[in-house]
């Protein structure tokens, strides 16, 4: 079964380095002001210099090769792509449209779901998140059919249950990373990156109906991935003990307990928090937390633990008794306790551009404004190991850069060009199409004619 | 705009009303010919009606059988909260008439707007308040708010927006589900709201009344109630009732069945609404005649008939909402305001010439097919159009940065060459929205005259780093974010780990 896993993951690999973009050009992009996030630090006037798809110098004083093509960003601000650190994004295309939907295994599977399977470099959304400065995006699949958490009064909640009880695994699935650049046929840069699971309300609803229960079975089900990966000869005999789990799910648990793999936990109460840092701290695994909006009343606790946070920085709502203690002062709470804070959206595949704003959001309450910007940027990069090749303008990673109107945070600035990997990527979207189709015009014929 | 002329229609049927009424209240008279009260727009209870010789012929009607004889039920009980005459000096004022004044002076006196403008002065005795490098708005107005019908916490106990039960329940209102205790009421108020109008769900093809409210803490909902606001009847279009009918095995079930369903009800609505302006007529004739059986369902409808209640009616797609005005076109009534409206760009002329505004998200979109076509730059679009534009929330969160929302709409427009001025944008949740209510000659804007419903900013309300420093309603301080003697707390908080959580 690993050798198997293994071909695949080198199969894909092969076919990933294929699909990279091959760009024989020098690039620069001068006389922009130049938020790094790397050891260039911020630079009020400066040219980011790209070779080859990679970027080659960042700088106030870069020389700039006679054949470079020059990008002119004077009076602009230019900074890394914005990575997206847990979205449906490229795996769900119209939330109510279960057709379009590939986020969730739903009853079959667990910890082997396999998110990357899905990933469609041509979703619609793909650009409208790239128009919005997003050059990557980390893949998280989801429990059930969750998404929308905002948008009550369309009957939907009232009349049909979330999930049933009882059912499938704690484990939503694994985790990869896309690409948002236009014309790859291959959008997963890297699958396997992450395994996503639920606790809180929504894993003990899944786990039969209490928090002890999902804890408890979290546990058995990582002994039993321990202990199938030492009997797993005697497992393929029908020699080894019964397992809940099927063999699929077992398998993909085995980098997890050996904590080579994060485990994305997305949990919401202090409590909640807790017992799980404590776990996974006996279990000696690796630990992401999403959500965790009381996380501010543990942040010691958390920050001692070097576990970072994915948060969505909007969340001051007592929106379920697990999140009494919401507050817009979060993200600058945990930042100011050390722990690394990477900021999202809702996750609403709609609500892509939400990310950056509520970055905005958290400066006005207490996050300091480079936290802010890496919390959009090298933070979630660093998070999900990526950080070798995105997350900041600095020599030899990936030329993922976007060019703005002014400050990134600002819900009146948006990109006037974005480049992925140094390939320039077309500024339009199926919304900017639309847009400009039913622009005031006089015709006497019907807009399907422009 | 159609908004002016649909407000003096307003106004004429509400006189039309009150007269009729008043008819109405001289033959409800009880056995020892006391009147039982009188006429009644909400804010007005107590009126005394005269006792003419009519009475002497008059039925005596059990009380509650003639829908405007009496008091109004669940008048609102508002009273604002205290005030002193303040001036807001030397701010950067967005007046929501299409006025910037770059720095100017807002005199607030008695819960009015007493003056304001460039050289205004502080009068003497005023409270001062430094608005230097500050900005000054209307307070902000959502139109599309859930707000106490779908509370937090989102429980089940608490899930009292759609009464899912039956396709036309225009007979429940949203205030009876209002929880007042909803702590997303001081939520938005610090980010600037101070009217919201509370609707039901979308699941029903009509979802019943809504309700305006003035944003203030309270123990009840009639003391947040709007006084004089007319009601609003909530109707759905698409994907909504037809998907929570067609799943029980009934009607409607498809977009046709959605609209036999509406013509039906207005067929009713039409009939309930002859029979009482028949019995009234021969009454007022001093002729007996026996009233009508009262029906709320069609209280509501025939109500919007009589250009008393408007119409807010939840709408993505454009083909749907052009089938909207045909429909009030055959029914004689008038729809007010398009919600949602994801595809409004698509007839952005034709409802800028019907007169219906339209409420719309910057850029939430894509959730479903019929918002599949939803884009950023729907706002503005519609302004150049000179269409009513409203930025909405239809969400507790989004609602507490709807002046963001605009910022991003605007940011849209500027991109695809259709720049909005600020002094424009600001419409979007203040006046516009008032005048999608029919409140637009009590506030929404800065003028003279107009409730004292006022949001000092800490910079441009259209950035991203901006907050409402300080909130008036009525020219009252309802929130301080620098004074926590102004930062109200639901009971359900208190005690809980969110308890002193700063807004």
């Amino acid at each position: 079964m690993i050798r198997k896993t293994s071909l695949i993951a080198a199969a894909s690999a092969l076919s990933l380095l294929s699909a990279l973009p091959v760009v024989a050009q020098t690039i620069a992009i001068v006389g922009g002001r130049i938020l790094s996030q790397g050891p260039a630090g911020d630079i009020a006037s400066g040219t980011v210099l790209i070779k080859d798809g990679k970027i080659v110098a960042v700088g106030a004083k870069v020389t700039v090769p006679a054949d470079a093509l020059i990008v002119d960003a004077s009076g602009k601000t230019v900074s890394p792509g914005l990575v997206l650190p847990s979205t449906s994004l490229t795996v769900a295309e119209v939330e109510q449209i279960d057709d379009t939907r590939d986020d969730s295994a739903g009853q079959r599977m667990g910890a082997a779901f396999d998110v990357q399977y899905g990933v469609n470099p041509n979703s619609a959304l793909t650009p409208l998140a790239r128009l919005g400065g997003v050059t990557r995006a980390v893949v998280t699949p989801v429990l059930g059919r969750g998404g929308s958490d905002g948008h009550k009064d369309d009957g939907a909640d009232d009349f049909s249950g979330s999930f049933e009880d009882g059912e499938a695994s704690l484990f939503a699935g694994q985790v990869a990373t896309a690409t948002l650049a236009a014309g790859v046929t291959e959008a997963v840069v890297k699958a396997k990156i992450g395994m996503a699971l639920d606790l809180g309300e929504a894993g003990a609803a899944y786990a039969g109906g209490s928090r002890g229960a999902a804890i408890v079975l979290l546990k058995s089900a990582l002994e039993d991935a321990r202990h199938y990966a030492r009997n797993r000869a005697a497992f393929d005999m029908g020699g080894s003990r019964p397992y809940p789990y099927s063999r699929d799910d077992l398998e993909a648990l085995i980098p997890v307990v050996e904590g080579r793999m994060p485990l994305l936990v997305r949990v919401h109460r202090a409590s909640d928090i807790t017992q799980i840092l404590k776990f996974a701290a006996d279990q000696k695994l690796k630990l992401i937390l999403e959500g965790a909006e009381e996380g501010w009343m543990v942040a010691d606790a958390i920050a001692k633990a070097g576990v970072p946070v994915l948060i969505d920085a909007q969340t001051n709502l007592p929106g379920s008794f697990e999140t009494l203690g919401s507050t817009l002062q979060n993200a600058g709470r945990l930042n100011a306790a050390g722990v690394t804070v990477a900021v999202m959206g809702s996750r609403d595949y709609n609500n892509l551009r939400q990310g950056r704003f509520n970055a905005g959001l958290a400066v006005s309450y207490g996050l300091p404004y480079s936290a802010a910007m890496a919390s959009v940027t090298i933070n979630p990069a660093k998070i999900w190991g990526l950080a070798d090749r995105i997350g900041s303008l600095e020599p030899g990673k990936d030329a993922d850069v976007v060019i703005w109107t002014g400050d990134p945070l600002e819900v009146t600035t948006y990109a006037t060009s974005v480049f992925i990997q140094g390939k320039e990527q077309p500024m339009t979207s199926r919304s900017l199409e639309l847009a400009n189709r039913y622009r005031p015009v006089k015709s006497d014929y019907p807009p399907a004619y422009r | 705009m159609m908004h002016t002329s649909q407000l003096v229609r307003l106004t004429l049927s509400a006189a039309a009303a009150a007269l009729l009424s008043a008819c109405v209240s001289v033959v409800s008279v009880t056995p020892s010919s006391k009147p039982v009260a009188s006429v009644a727009p909400a804010n007005k209870p107590g009126v005394k009606a005269k006792v003419t010789d009519a009475a002497k012929v008059a039925v005596v009607l059990p009380k509650g059988s003639d829908p405007k004889a009496g008091p109004a039920p669940f008048a609102s009980t508002y009273k604002p909260l205290p005030s002193q005459l303040t001036a807001l000096v030397g701010g950067h004022i967005l007046t929501a008439t299409g006025e910037e004044i770059e720095t100017g002076t807002v005199v607030m006196d008695g819960g009015k707007i007493v003056a304001i403008g460039k050289d205004v002065q502080a009068p003497a005795g005023a409270k001062i308040v430094d608005a230097k490098g500050k900005w000054i708005t209307p307070g902000i107005i959502d139109i599309h708010s859930h707000l106490g019908v779908y509370p937090s916490p989102g429980v089940g106990a608490h899930s009292d927006g759609n009464e899912g039960t039956e396709p036309n329940t225009a007979h429940v209102w949203a205030e009876h589900s209002v929880w007042p205790q909803d702590p997303g009421f001081n939520r938005a108020r610090a980010g600037g709201v101070t009217t919201l109008q509370i609707l039901p769900g979308s699941a029903n093809l009509f979802g019943g009344r809504s309700v305006a409210l003035k944003n203030v803490p309270s123990i009840t909902t009639d003391g947040m109630k709007f006084p004089g606001a007319p009601y609003g009847l909530k109707m759905a279009c698409g994907e909504n009732p037809k998907r929570v009918y067609g799943r029980k095995g009934r009607s409607p079930a498809t977009r046709m069945g959605n609209v036999a369903g509406y013509r039906s009800a207005w067929i009713q609505a039409a009939s309930y609404k002859r029979k009482w302006d028949d019995y009234r007529t021969k009454i007022a004739k001093g002729e007996k005649a026996d009233p009508p059986e009262r029906s709320l369902n069609l209280d509501t409808l025939s109500g919007v008939l009589a250009g008393e209640i408007s119409l807010q009616n939840h709408c993505y797609r454009a083909d749907e909402m052009a089938t909207m005005i045909a429909i009030s076109r055959e029914f004689g009534f008038k729809i007010s305001t398009f919600h949602h409206s994801s595809e409004a760009y698509k007839v952005a002329d034709l409802l800028a010439k019907e007169g219906i505004c339209y409420a719309t998200w910057a850029d939430w979109a894509g959730f479903k097919m019929e918002a599949y076509d939803g884009i950023a730059e729907n706002a503005a679009i519609g302004q150049k159009a000179g269409a009513c534009v409203i930025i909405h929330s239809d969400d507790q969160i989004m609602t507490q940065r709807l002046n963001q929302e605009v910022g991003i709409a605007m940011a849209a427009g500027a991109r695809m060459g259709l720049p909005v001025s600020r002094a424009d944008a600001i419409a979007w949740i203040t006046l516009n929205p008032a005048k999608g209510m029919g409140i637009d000659d009590k506030t929404g804007s800065l003028v003279s005259g107009k409730n004292a419903d006022v949001v000092l900013w800490s910079g441009d309300p259209f950035s991203v780093y901006s907050m409402a420093e300080t909130v008036f309603i009525d020219g009252a301080v309802v929130f301080d974010r620098k004074d926590p003697r102004y930062q109200p707390k639901s009971d359900f908080e208190l005690g809980q780990p969110g308890e002193g959580v700063h807004p």
